[in-house]
């Protein structure tokens, strides 16, 4: 149980496919002006990505090595179909606007990659939470974006006006330009974090306290969340890193080390 | 159809409805192979070639293959599976006949299979009902469009190297923000009416 609640936490968390792993860039794009929309697209994938994952999974041992890519692609576009249907009977308004985004999921790196580096390796559970992990993850990675452009685009949130009238809505947001700007921006917000977790990770190695790391695992708003994300990453990762600082990381490893780290992060 | 609209239809595919920064089509090699112009300019030759290619060849199948049997719900799985099998036939064709431009194109076309590029552009073709003549020349000028866009990318992100960001902006967010105020000038385009 406690391997599923890990992976699950990777999947969301550390190994976030779109924050971290930087996958599946054209859907994060292009259908998140709105939150209502970029959860849409995140469920999708999701559902797409927890039935390939299942069925390739089973599959795994009868599937030929030479044309597995091949193979894959088409279990994946089976179930793109299948939920492009669905879409189009039970949610209509959805699929018209999430358009050609929803077939295009099969062509998704995400969804590729988990298919390649996870299910044709592992059981069918493990392949399942693993589906549901990544999914989840992505899912989060786009309701940031779609949370953060929605408010700043058109001043709502899931279609409710939530910023005063007299707030100019910045249009840009809901344009292309925008969703660059955003997702660079938030990436940049998540290397930040992370390279605190870094450092802070380094801190308690030198002090040879790391393993308090776990237990501050339980927090609501989402800057609590995020040093959630970095204090378990520092102590998954945390075994090989214990002795890289005595060999001689990088980064300089005096005593003056921290405060230079520390300013560093302050000018940034 | 005449010539003109002809020319609108490739000068809009190109610049107004740029791939990348107004459809978002193809965003993962435009990110990712953008690090030098020339490999840019390589992995822009190889989608061209495929994306003409896999037009005309999609539109056959829809037309002559789907429509008849009325499996037109099928047209995602068998449009990957004819991109799929095209790009494995180009590699194969240019390395026995071509090895010039194979050993120039070569490693980028496995990647090309997993391009939404190429597959947004063969629905595209469907979804706007186009005529062969006009699904070539989409698919050429939509290539042509992407093209543009990576190689000038690729452009800037050299010239970005040597920029000092804040730390956190290091890599992949600065990218970002950069390829953000190339969609602004693009955006440019999307005020000319044709």
């Amino acid at each position: 149980m406690n391997r599923y609640i890990k992976q699950l936490k990777e999947g969301i968390l550390d190994q976030n496919p779109t924050l971290v792993q930087l996958l599946g860039m054209c859907p994060t794009l292009a259908t998140t002006t709105s939150l209502e929309n970029a959860f849409g697209m995140g469920m999708a994938a999701t559902a797409v990505l927890i039935c390939s994952n299942v069925f390739i999974s089973l599959l795994r041992k009868f599937i030929p090595r030479q044309v597995r890519i091949a193979a894959y692609i088409v279990i994946v576009s089976g179930f793109v179909t299948a939920v492009e249907l669905l879409m189009r009977a039970y949610l209509y308004s959805l699929y018209q606007a999430l358009g050609l985004f929803i077939p295009l999921i099969v062509v998704n790196c995400i969804i590729l990659a988990r298919a390649e580096a996870f299910a044709s390796k592992n059981k069918v559970l493990p392949s399942a939470m693993d589906g549901l992990a990544m999914g989840l993850g992505f899912t989060f990675a786009l309701c940031i974006l779609g949370t953060v452009r929605e408010l700043l685009g058109s001043g709502s949130v899931l279609g409710f006006r939530v910023l005063p009238e007299a707030y100019p809505e910045m249009v840009v947001f809901l344009l292309p330009p925008g969703a660059f700007l955003t997702l660079g921006f938030v990436i940049a917000a998540v290397q930040k974090l992370r390279g605190m977790s870094e450092e802070r990770r380094r801190r308690r190695a030198g002090s040879g306290a790391r393993q308090s790391a776990e237990p501050a695992a339980a927090g609501t708003e989402p800057a609590a969340d995020a040093a959630v994300i970095s204090a378990s990453g520092a102590a998954i990762s945390g075994v090989p890193g214990d002795a890289a600082p005595a060999a001689g990381s990088p980064d300089a490893d005096t005593p003056e080390r921290q405060a230079a780290d520390r300013k560093e992060d302050n000018k940034t | 159809m005449n010539f003109t609209d002809i020319l609108l239809l490739m000068f809009s595919a190109v610049l107004v409805e740029n791939f990348i920064f107004s459809r978002f089509y193809g965003c993962c090699p435009f990110l990712g192979v953008s690090e030098k112009p020339d490999t840019a300019l390589g992995m822009g030759m190889a989608v061209t070639f495929v994306m003409t290619v896999s037009g005309a060849a999609t539109w056959a199948v829809y037309r002559y293959l789907l429509v008849p049997f009325g499996l037109e719900y099928l047209q995602t799985v068998a449009f990957i599976l004819v991109i799929a099998a095209l790009v494995q036939f180009i590699e194969m064709f240019l390395r026995r006949f071509i090895p010039a431009l194979y050993s120039a194109l070569g490693i980028y076309l496995p990647l090309i299979t997993t391009n939404c590029a190429v597959l947004s552009s063969a629905l595209l073709i469907v979804q706007e009902d186009y005529s062969f003549l006009e699904a070539v020349c989409f698919g050429f000028s939509a290539a042509l469009g992407f093209t543009l866009a990576i190689t000038v990318f690729a452009g800037l992100r050299a010239r970005m190297a040597y920029a000092d960001p804040p730390r956190a902006f290091k890599g992949f967010p600065i990218t970002l923000i950069a390829a953000g105020l190339l969609a602004m000038a693009f955006s440019c385009f999307s005020g000319v009416q044709l």
